[in-house]
């Protein structure tokens, strides 16, 4: 395969060069109101310490449970949820306090990707109007150019142009996930954050949509920050993967190391709870995910994951494990190697 | 620690293994989901031509959409109906109908269809300007209370609710009372007391809206406030705005004639539906002088009626679920 | 549940204050003043004055105000202006008869529309229901003062079966026959608007309660088809369906001005208009925060009856 054999180079290349996005100790709470006069009563605390970079050129696989914060990250990002604490930096410039009038031409430098593709098209608008819109906000055509601009969007996302008259409802999932990507083009943006992309759709439609966005990456040199629940998808797109789990990295590495040889116990039960696709393989023994994630508004002391962690022990009740600074990062007392 | 050979029960997990295979093998057909040549290059009906569609189905409220119309050009065309002037006072009193005076002459003399047909223009005026009105204001609170939510979204609310507990046609009585009756007086207060309805009607469905992505979406691609209210909020949240505008008029015109049948709204010599009516509380009009009070009283019935199927009409037609 | 009790109930106090300050001002907004209004054009100008004093008139609109606030929190409703009266007994003369008038055309509606509703709901898109549909459309829209002078002339004037108005016959002291004779046409006038609005909604509940799975379980194994419209149907749509009438608290109190006054019913209504004309302002202030105050408990109880019917709605 050799979009991989590229993604791996451009993956070695990209740690050299400066992060094009990064989180440094990020917190993104949400307040949980309750009583007479809608007091905070607490925080489910969605991003809790996040840092993370985001090199030119590189997919980052963002995975975990559901609950676990990864959107929350995205969003962060993006500006689009509110900071509890911590810095966001895009391009060496740093966004955390940006007003959204200083944000907006930032907006045309990150888009996203949705998940849902039936409830990120307004179904008032027709694709034509939905993908000049941008364009008109951001005055990026003059108006003689922007019939041709949208031609050209909806061919790069492999749609007929006949479709700029038609509403989002006539088209099917796949189709209306390439809808949102050509809206998301259309700013021409450097790093996009592609939100559980392909789990709404079926898995044939999944292949489609994951190949589209690698031959994008590779048209437009954009950058991708990809999330998903489901290891395929990121295993097959990403160059590099961090693992999430309550708010928190846990672990964050080069994908096929992280794939071939886990370091933190959450990782390796992730792994291990993929079904695989040879019988024979199937044989060896597995340690299964037991449970549920705790509630993310009052996480357990010490090592978030020990409530659930096969290997735990007294230290990990009591200390917090913080991500070690090296390549292959685990935070995790007693890393599998 | 459970060992367990089976296929796990987490379903969201795709396979890990198999799909990279099965990726590689619809390497080819990136681009192409389908063939160009089956989406023809006809545009699809937009939400108009749709909605005008089913209420075209609705036998009785085309039936009330004629009638409305029937009556919106006689309200223009009012000077010209008239058979005689609706404030020319004759030597005849409370005279039957003739064949000069089809439908008789009132107290004071003057003609009583011509003021029948020119009173059709105090309804329809009040009916259309005071929906206008509120509408306009009770959609743009409720937007932006939604929409910017926190303190100004609790208070917008408590004052809706202020408006709310008021018992409509007495508080509208009292403040037309106190402010002095008048076609503008009536509008205006009608409307000052409506808006509420509106406001929390929009709130409710802006709330649910701004959760979707396609909101967000605007957001992420730095669409001001404005742009992402009136663009992507209203239009789909305008359905049953528009609803409650038509039984709005209705409800507009029937407040309107309750007033002045109270001697609180337009006063004469204007004519208008409801005053038309009140000299039937005497009991020598109501019983010996039909005239004077059946054909007005029938005239708002029949168009209170046919405004309220057209909207019955238009939320079938926005709403196809139901 | 506790919570959104006590939270609604709170709320409602600023809400009650808020009203009593706009109507306050509205009231204080008329040009004219009720001194002006009684009095004989020839009395001397000092006198007046003394009056205008006496009645509060010379404060400032604030201390107008607040005078009246402090006089409700000792529990006193202030004095007519125009019959010096104590407020609080003139409305509590007034209202036993618009209760009366109320409730039974209330419970008239609710009697007639359910039964109705229920009957069309069955027989979805017959004949009957096309019916009711048109029935229940001119119940709506006649405007409440000419069905009320409609059947005044058909069974008053002209077949002479019942009284044009009043509570109670001259002279024969009003025994509960008699009462009721007085209370048909007024309580009809009001329960046919009740049962044009309702027809349709409870039409509705009852449609969508017949289309849900469970009933086409129980008739796919073989339950009656009456046994599934009375028994697991009916018991469905009944709640909610009984639960939208305290909104028609609200609309009967505005309606029921019309109608006492079309009927000379001695009730609230009437008052109303009576204060209106004298600009009565105590009376009026009385008025406006007693309806708010049935207005926002009806609201409340509504609320309530409705979580009740539909355990899937939560209150916080």
């Amino acid at each position: 395969m050799t979009t991989e054999v590229v993604n791996q180079e451009s993956a070695h290349n990209a740690h050299h060069a400066l992060p094009i996005a990064r989180l440094d100790n990020v917190r993104t709470y949400y307040p949980i109101r309750r009583g007479v006069f809608s007091r905070t009563a607490g925080y489910v605390r969605a991003v809790d310490g996040v840092t993370l970079n985001i090199y030119p050129g590189e997919t980052l696989g963002l995975v975990g449970e559901s609950g676990c914060g990864k959107s929350s990250i995205g969003r962060t990002l993006l500006r689009l949820e509110d900071v509890h604490e911590g810095r966001i930096w895009f391009e060496q410039e740093e966004i955390t306090h940006f007003s959204e009038r200083r944000m907006k031409p930032l907006r045309t430098q990150m888009q996203l990707i949705f998940q849902d593709p039936y409830a990120s098209l307004n179904p008032r608008q027709r694709v034509g109007e939905l993908l000049a819109e941008p364009l008109r906000a951001h005055r990026l055509s003059v108006n003689a150019e922007i019939a041709a601009e949208v031609d050209r969007l909806l061919e790069l996302v492999g749609l007929p142009r006949s479709s700029k008259d038609r509403f989002p409802h006539e088209f099917s999932g796949g189709q209306r996930q390439r809808i949102g990507i050509a809206r998301a083009l259309s700013v021409q943006p450097k790093l996009i954050v592609c939100d559980e992309p392909v789990s709404a759709l079926d898995v044939s439609i999944q292949a489609q949509i994951l190949n589209l966005l690698q031959d994008l990456q590779k048209e437009l040199g954009l950058t991708y920050l990809f999330i998903a629940h489901g290891l395929g998808a990121v295993k097959y797109i990403s160059t590099r993967i961090a693992v999430m789990y309550l708010g928190q990295i846990v672990e964050l590495g080069d994908k096929n190391r992280l794939f071939d040889s886990p370091r933190h116990p959450y990782t390796k039960l992730l792994l291990d709870a993929n079904p695989v696709s040879h019988p024979r393989l199937r044989v060896r023994e597995k340690v299964v995910l037991d449970g549920e994630a705790p509630n993310p508004a009052s996480p357990p002391r010490g090592c978030r994951f020990h409530t659930r962690c096969p290997y735990a022990q007294a230290k990990c009740r009591e200390q917090e494990p913080q991500l070690d600074g090296s390549i292959h990062a685990a935070a995790c007392h007693y890393p599998l190697w | 620690m459970r060992v367990n050979e089976m296929e796990p029960q987490d379903t969201a997990f795709v396979p890990a293994d198999s799909l990279p295979a099965a990726y590689a093998h619809q390497q080819q057909d990136t681009r192409k989901e389908w063939d160009t040549n089956e989406l023809e290059s006809i545009p699809t009906a937009g939400l108009f031509r749709q909605v005008a569609g089913r209420f075209m189905k609705h036998r009785l409220a085309v039936i009330g959409l004629v009638v409305t119309f029937l009556l919106l050009i006689t309200g223009l065309l009012a000077p010209l109906l008239t058979p005689h002037s609706p404030y020319a006072v004759t030597t005849s009193f409370s005279a039957a109908p003739s064949g000069d005076h089809w439908l008789g002459t009132d107290q004071v003399g003057r003609d009583v269809l011509s003021r029948l047909i020119i009173a059709a223009r105090v309804s329809l005026i009040v009916g259309f300007s005071t929906v206008g009105l509120y509408v306009l204001f009770g959609t743009l609170v409720g937007l932006i209370s939604a929409y910017v939510g926190g303190w100004l979204d609790m208070i917008v609310m408590r004052v809706t609710d202020m408006f709310m507990a008021f018992p409509f046609l007495m508080v509208i009585l009292v403040v037309v009372s106190a402010l002095g009756a008048s076609l503008k007086t009536i509008i205006v207060v009608l409307a000052l007391f409506s808006w509420p309805a509106v406001a929390r009607l929009v709130r409710s469905s802006v709330l649910s809206l701004k959760e979707l992505d396609y909101i967000k979406a605007g957001r992420a691609l730095g669409y001001s406030a404005p742009r992402i209210w009136f663009r992507h909020l209203l239009p789909n949240a305008i359905g049953p705005i528009i609803v409650n505008a038509t039984f709005g008029i209705a409800s507009a015109i029937m407040s309107e004639a309750g007033l002045s049948f109270l001697g609180m709204g337009v006063q004469p010599p204007t004519a208008s539906w409801g005053n038309m009516l009140s000299d039937a509380q005497s009991l020598t009009v109501l019983t010996d002088q039909p005239w004077l009070w059946v054909p007005a009283g029938t005239m708002l019935l029949i168009t209170v009626l046919a405004i309220n199927f057209v909207g019955d009409g238009l939320r079938d037609a926005l709403d196809p679920k139901s | 549940m506790l919570f959104y009790l006590t939270r609604r109930l709170l709320i409602s106090f600023p809400v009650l204050l808020g009203i009593t300050v706009i109507s306050f001002i509205i009231m204080k907004l008329a040009p004219g003043n009720p001194v002006d209004m009684l009095i004989d054009p020839n009395t001397p100008p000092e006198l007046l004055d003394a009056k205008r004093e006496m009645l509060g008139l010379n404060s400032s609109l604030p201390v107008q105000y607040w005078h009246w606030l402090k006089g409700l929190l000792h529990g006193q409703l202030g004095y007519s202006f125009s019959s010096y009266a104590p407020v609080a007994g003139m409305i509590g003369q007034r209202i036993g008869p618009t209760l009366l008038l109320a409730l039974t055309a209330l419970l008239t509606g609710l009697l007639t529309a359910i039964p109705l509703g229920i009957a069309s709901a069955v027989r979805h898109n017959k004949a009957f229901d096309h019916t009711m549909t048109g029935l229940a459309f001119i119940g709506l829209s006649i405007p409440p003062f000419f069905l009320g002078l409609s059947l005044i002339y058909v069974f008053a004037l002209k077949l002479h079966w019942l009284p044009t108005g009043g509570m109670s016959t001259l002279g024969r002291g009003g025994g509960f026959s008699d009462t009721l004779h007085h209370l048909i046409l007024p309580a009809t006038v009001l329960a046919i608007g009740i049962v044009g609005k309702k027809i349709r909604y409870i039409r509705a509940s009852m449609l969508d309660v017949l289309s849900q799975e469970y009933l086409r379980t129980a008739r796919a194994k073989g339950v009656k088809e009456s046994m599934v419209v009375y028994k697991h149907a009916l018991r469905n749509a009944l709640l909610p369906i009984l639960t939208v009438f305290g909104t028609e608290i609200p609309v009967l109190l505005g309606g029921s001005i019309l109608v006492e006054q079309i009927f000379q019913w001695p009730g609230i209504g009437q008052l109303t208009m009576q204060s209106i004309l004298s600009r009565d302002y105590p009376t009026l202030m009385a008025l406006n925060l007693v309806a708010a105050i049935v207005v926002m408990t009806s609201n409340l109880i509504t609320d309530i009856l409705y979580s009740f019917a539909d355990p899937r709605i939560q209150y916080r």
